[in-house]
């Protein structure tokens, strides 16, 4: 293991800022979701690669990366049943389009 | 450079290039296919790291399971796709020097750090790490009570994502 943990800790901030940038700038609903899921897994690089350079024994951090895998696939199945659902009633994924409670 | 660091580079630069494609690519189909081997890459660090349970589950829930989710829903929105005409809104810019501002003030903040230059340990000999995280997820006094909370969490998505994409609340 010759790689220092800075380069793990870079690189899944790369990945978090152009997931960010995806979430910021895409007009389709489902493209958001697509950074979304983007930037958990840079969450998840980081927590793994600090469970195994601090404190590989304890579990911790595997576990909180499972919890987040868990929480993803809840987060992705509800989103994606409420932008189906939209489009059957309004015909539109743009979430410019989709202003229905807005004040 | 030793082979690993060398192994590392490759992977990095295959997720940052997928990522990349992921959010500039104007097809949604072609974005979910580059988001999938985004995800592949990120698996193959998981199995550097050694946290072998973490790479088949992210093979097995996020390929399998997310990616094609994905690609299902794409599929059922297909008529208001438009893939000609833009997929950004028009002040991205905004958007781009945000993400470029958080990665400088990221990657600076871990560059100050001197503790972050450690390279990891080898994990000790008699130790199973799947071992100790299955019995961590079950153990009264380690995590059991978040794991049955994502369980329920589950559970609920499951039945909330059933009831609305349902067609029967459109009926009445």
């Amino acid at each position: 293991m010759s790689i220092p943990l800075s380069w793990y800790l870079i690189l899944a901030a790369a990945l978090f800022c152009i997931g960010l940038f995806g979430v910021l700038s895409r007009k389709n609903a489902i493209a958001i979701l697509l950074g979304i899921e983007l930037m958990l897994n840079g969450v998840n690089i980081n927590l793994v690669a600090f469970w195994r350079y601090l404190d590989p024994v304890r579990i911790a951090g595997q576990v909180f990366a499972v919890i987040v895998f868990a929480v993803a696939a809840a987060e992705v199945a509800v989103g994606l049943a409420l932008i189906i659902s939209v489009y059957r009633r309004s015909n539109t994924v743009v979430a410019d389009e989709i202003d229905l409670m807005k004040w | 450079m030793s082979v690993e660091q060398i192994i590392f580079v490759l992977t990095s630069l295959l997720i940052l290039g997928s990522a990349f494609m992921v959010v500039t690519t104007r097809k949604l189909v072609q974005a979910a296919l580059w988001l999938v081997s985004a995800l592949f890459g990120v698996t193959i660090l998981y199995a550097m790291l050694q946290a072998n349970f973490l790479a088949v589950v992210q093979v097995v829930v996020y390929i399998g399971a997310i990616a094609v989710l994905f690609i299902f829903a794409v599929m059922l929105t297909r008529k208001e796709l438009r893939d000609q005409g833009s997929q950004t809104r028009s002040n991205w810019w905004i958007a781009a020097s945000l993400g470029v501002l958080v990665l400088a003030g990221l990657v600076s903040l871990i560059i100050g750090q001197p503790a972050f230059n450690r390279t990891a340990e080898v994990i000790p000999a008699g130790v199973d790490t799947l071992r100790n995280l299955g019995t961590a997820l079950v153990s009264p006094d380690a995590y059991v009570l978040p794991f049955e909370v994502a369980s329920v969490l589950l559970l609920a998505a499951l039945v909330g994502a059933v009831f609305i994409a349902s067609r029967k609340g459109e009926e009445k």
